[in-house]
């Protein structure tokens, strides 16, 4: 009887390393999210986060969750966190905080509500675990902690998976619709298609050369239409605004006349 | 150590992710506070789990990471659509539903 007590108590609470491991951690894990809130730079303030996630990960390795652990450190540190440094540098490195209060008192109302809130959890947890001992794990990971946990996941949670990985196909979809930008030069092939969709096909072949064939063929004369008119399109629209634009008739090729006959 | 301690470091994280969220103006750090929250919900799940002597709290908390991962990426699209049409990611900015 006094054995089996003994070994509920022992497994109720920790052992003296992770004890020690915990005082250690925890206040320099408290330390840098409040540095998170503090720091000016978004930069430091995701190292900061980079150091509390890692943290945590020793923190599941030491509460018997080994797969969380390892998870943790590629899913939050690895991953989670490269995106939002390569987020930072896309949108600029030293992107820091204005200091200036939009809504007035939103600082003190925050903090204040931050400490009610602290209180609540607090007393909450506290009356939570009154009168419960902690049961431990070590009869839950008997076959391993990753083989438990695939388990229940494979079997209890198998629906709620699924649905998971719905979402994550999702996620991916809507972060492509999202960074996704209209491409800002229009394509030859679109242009050349446009050109023969259009209301007329006088142009399609490209605007007439500036100059009158043979006689002139200055940039500053238009050219002359098949049916003798000169083409406004086929000299420049600023030496038009500009006046330095010569008239095309004198040029014009008249019809010889045979004189000898 | 009592098994609490994880409990009360979760809330205390918890909180301080609350405020930042609360009080920071760039839109990556409110995000990197989110986060935070999240990590801190994880800690809670884990402790859980351990004091009620099954996995299902890990499970949860796997769920959990799953579903920021998603989060991150849609919400740090967002971040730079918003920052592509006003150069800025500030969440002051972010104000056309105002007036």
């Amino acid at each position: 009887m006094h054995n089996l007590l003994h070994a509920t108590v022992a497994l109720g609470a920790t052992k003296t390393p992770e004890a020690v491991q915990f005082w250690i951690l925890a206040p320099l894990a408290v330390l840098a999210a409040l540095g998170m809130l503090l720091v000016k730079k978004a930069v430091h303030s995701a190292l900061l986060l980079a150091w509390i996630m890692i943290t945590l990960a020793i923190f599941y390795i030491a509460e018997d969750a080994l797969f969380l652990g390892i998870v943790q450190v590629v899913v939050y540190t690895g991953a989670v966190m490269m995106l939002f440094l390569f987020i930072l540098m896309l949108v600029g490195v030293d992107s820091s905080d204005s200091l200036i209060e939009n809504i007035r008192g939103q600082r003190g109302a925050s903090f204040a509500a931050a400490l009610g809130m602290a209180g609540l959890l607090t007393s909450l947890i506290g009356r939570a675990l009154v009168g419960h001992s902690a049961v431990g794990l070590t009869s839950a990971n008997s076959e391993g902690n990753v083989a438990g946990i695939a388990q229940l996941l494979f079997t209890q949670y198998v629906w709620a998976f699924e649905v998971v990985s719905a979402l994550l196909i999702t996620a991916a979809l809507g972060a492509m619709v999202l960074a996704h930008t209209p491409k800002s030069h229009p394509s030859q092939r679109f242009l050349s298609t446009a050109r023969f969709r259009g209301a007329s096909l006088s142009t399609t072949a490209g605007l007439a050369a500036s100059g009158v064939y043979a006689r002139h063929n200055a940039v500053d004369v238009p050219a002359l239409l098949p049916d003798g008119s000169p083409s406004q399109e086929s000299i420049s629209a600023t030496l038009e605004a500009r006046g330095d634009m010569m008239v095309s008739a004198p040029f014009e090729m008249q019809p010889q006349i045979e004189e000898e006959n | 150590m009592d098994l609490s301690y994880y409990l009360y470091l979760s809330a205390i994280l918890f909180t301080i992710g609350a405020v930042g969220v609360a009080i920071r103006r760039n839109a990556i750090v409110v995000f990197m506070c989110v986060e935070l929250m999240l990590n801190a919900c994880n800690l809670a799940f884990v402790t859980f789990a351990r004091f009620h002597g099954n996995l299902d709290g890990q499970v949860a908390s796997f769920f959990t990471m799953v579903v920021a991962a998603c989060e991150v990426v849609v919400g740090l699209a967002i971040i730079v659509t918003m920052y592509r049409s006003r150069r800025s990611a500030s969440v002051d900015d972010a104000s056309l539903l105002k007036r």
